[in-house]
């Protein structure tokens, strides 16, 4: 028969097992945000792909048409802003469900017992299936443009693990602050929109000056955008270690004090929200 | 090996109290800047926009053992702790000094439905709700035709939940938890959902669950259920154990302890309904207006304020005298002499008096429903259990009646009429 001890400071053990153990919780739980999410709506999943189609279609007129950035030599600028749509997206949609989900599921939280970590981690998760989508979309918009990727495509689980990690630990420091501080809805948002400017989402990272370079890759997200390009468009728009390394170490910073911040006011949750 | 399942050792619960906060339920990120950023101290205390923090102890030393196949009963007053200490039992919040031991798998059912989604069908919510309880697919499965025959909702069952009446939603979600097959079965006040008829069938279902070999800690007002239900009852009182003993004493000593208190005025209108009740019109006040407790054979008087909400037609309220174990003994009704029942417009704030010349019923304590319906049997709002009230001697009782308990007692023209043996 198992023993269950309750004492102050005592969920701090076999934390990472009980996790474990309500891995099923975690799967209905994301389970049922994907199927609430297109219900009640007349083309449902169709969604997941007008969404980014016709993002990215207006961003290629913009950048490339009106703004006259180039792509290079032999690949389309649609594919371009395409390639990092993809991840860009991912990232702005699970920032903005795991922000809102520990408060959103208020109700859950205080009546029932589970690490509360599933909670963010379920909505990125959810949004991690658009991701899916898009990515099958891309798959067709290259073979629409008769494009073919090379060796380079096996490295893109790589970057998806990199972006996957990036919105994780952002998500979880805000969901977290979001309990307390309601504040942080307001600030999701800017977020959001601050960052597609700083990450290059409808231009090369390449256009930004050399000694900016370094500084500007501290946004996890530029690293993640570029190994997408890279693995996605044969590596024609080369990769810059440097700020891919710094991305990494910022994206790993950032995972893993989302991780201490959360399990730090996880137990306060129930009685702040 | 012993037989105790859950020791609790001096277990304390603080909250922190911001007085100043009060008015927003979560705090902003600009009072912390402001507080920690304050360079000039603001003077003296009285100074209005001082904010002041103090500790609350909801729940303080409390220790108690449960053995194995108990059912226990937690009662006390609103704020007595008695959900702090359900919350810190099912792990929700963690105390902040003491220790406890449970030996078994612990399920709790703090709110029947809880994470049930309006837009998921009754199918899919009996999945997701199971899990959310502690249950594995594989077992939720099992138990899906036995859940759905429980609720009595197969018609429905790939129909949004959110098209379900309140009853069948009620249903459904007790017919999930009621499948639970833990050792140790937490249970807070969910029976106060649902018609009786239903909260019958669900109490004989715990009562199986507690035949089985499990232990079941159950936290209601509705006394009458305590008393059939629980072998020892726990009286919390401040966050504190008042009492532990069997549960007819301590449910008696509860009583009495707290009808005496009881205010002779109930307000009403925070109050959580079922389902509709309280949308079109809600009762918003109780008032004993001839004071507690009531006395036996003479003149009560009462008054019920309520608001109207949206336009209603033939509206009729009433107070019901009940026994703890929730028959109905007595109704008054506005409507029962002449039939009166007026049409009210929405906006409109009214009140009912209630005046009885002589209370028939005998000594005694007595939960009170109230309601309010419109016509014959469309109910407007009804608080069923809603408080205790001690109904006690008056001046014309005989001392006999006191000794043979509660129900209805009134002159009649009784007599034996002979005293001789038959020849």
């Amino acid at each position: 028969m198992s023993e269950l001890i309750i004492e102050p400071g005592r969920a701090e053990k076999n934390y990472f097992g009980d996790i474990w153990r309500y891995r099923e919780l975690f799967y209905f739980l994301a389970w049922r945000d994907i199927l609430v999410r297109y219900k009640q709506t007349v083309i449902g999943i169709a969604w997941a792909v007008i969404q980014p189609l016709l993002t990215t279609l207006v961003f290629t007129i913009v950048f490339h048409r009106i703004v006259n950035l180039t792509a290079p030599a032999g690949v389309p600028y649609f594919l371009v802003v395409m390639a990092a749509q993809l991840p860009w997206q991912f990232f702005s949609t699970s920032l903005g469900a795991a922000s809102n989900s520990l408060v959103g599921n208020a109700n859950l939280i205080s009546k029932i017992y589970f690490p509360r970590l599933i909670i963010p981690a379920g909505s990125v998760v959810t949004s991690f299936v658009d991701f899916l989508i898009t990515l099958g979309l891309v798959a067709l918009t290259m073979a629409w443009y008769c494009y073919a990727p090379d060796w380079r495509l096996l490295t893109l689980p790589l970057f998806m693990a990199l972006a996957f990690a990036a919105a994780f630990g952002s998500g979880l420091w805000l969901c977290a602050l979001n309990v307390e501080y309601r504040d942080f809805r307001y600030v999701v948002p800017f977020i959001v929109q601050f960052g597609f400017f700083i990450s290059p989402v409808g231009y090369l990272s390449a256009k930004i000056p050399e000694r900016w370079r370094l500084l500007y890759s501290l946004n996890p997200m530029v690293g993640v955008i570029d190994g997408f390009r890279w693995a996605l468009l044969r590596g024609q728009t080369a990769l810059w270690w440097p700020g891919i390394s710094i991305s990494i170490t910022v994206t790993a910073a950032v995972c893993a004090s989302g991780i201490w911040y959360f399990r730090k006011m996880e137990k306060t949750f129930a009685d702040v929200i | 090996m012993s037989d105790t399942v859950i020791r609790v050792e001096n277990v304390g619960k603080r909250y922190r109290i911001r007085h100043q906060a009060e008015r927003e339920r979560y705090v902003a990120l600009r009072d912390v800047i402001a507080h920690k950023f304050r360079i000039f101290p603001r003077g003296q205390a009285g100074c209005g926009n001082r904010r002041s923090e103090e500790d609350f102890w909801a729940l303080r030393n409390v220790s108690f053992e449960v053995k194995r196949g108990e059912v226990i009963g937690i009662i006390g007053r609103n704020g007595a702790g008695k959900s702090t200490l359900l919350k810190i039992l099912s792990r929700i919040t963690e105390p902040a000094e003491g220790r406890i031991e449970l030996r078994g798998r612990v399920a709790s059912l703090l709110e029947v439905g809880t994470g049930f989604h309006p837009e998921l069908t009754g199918r899919e919510n009996i999945f997701l709700n199971g899990a959310i309880l502690g249950m594995s697919r594989a077992e939720i499965q099992r138990k899906f035709d036995e859940i759905v025959a429980f609720a009595e909702i197969d018609k429905f069952l790939d129909t949004p939940v959110k098209r379900y009446s309140s009853g069948m939603y009620v249903r459904l979600a007790f017919a999930v938890a009621a499948h639970l097959e833990p050792e140790i079965l937490i249970v807070d006040e969910v029976l106060a959902v649902g018609d009786a008829q239903f909260q019958k069938k669900c109490l004989g279902k715990m009562q199986e669950v507690s035949r089985g070999g499990r232990t079941v800690l159950f936290v209601s007002h509705n006394m009458g259920a305590v008393s059939s239900l629980c072998h020892r009852g726990i009286w919390l009182e401040a966050g504190k154990v008042a009492d532990t003993g069997p549960t007819r004493e301590i449910v008696d000593a509860y009583l009495s302890a707290n009808s005496k208190a009881e205010t002779s005025v109930t307000e009403l209108s925070g109050l959580g309904r079922i389902g509709d009740y309280g949308r079109k019109l809600r009762i918003e006040r109780l008032e004993w207006v001839s004071g507690l407790p009531l006395h036996h054979g003479e003149a009560i008087s009462a008054r019920l304020d309520f608001r109207v909400l949206q336009d209603v037609d033939d509206v009729s309220v009433g107070i019901g005298f009940s026994t703890l174990e929730g028959t109905r003994l007595l109704t008054y009704e506005t409507d029962f002499q002449d039939g009166y029942r007026p049409s009210l417009r929405a906006g409109k704030s009214c009140r009912a008096e209630f005046s009885v010349p002589e209370l028939v019923l005998a000594p005694g304590i007595y939960t009170v429903d109230i309601g309010s319906r419109s016509g014959d049997s469309y109910g407007l709002d009804y608080l069923p259990g809603l408080c205790h009230v001690e109904v006690a001697m008056g001046k014309k009782t005989p001392g006999y009646i006191v000794r043979q308990g509660a129900g209805v007692r009134m002159p009649g023209n009784c007599k034996i009429l002979n005293g001789s043996s038959p020849q």
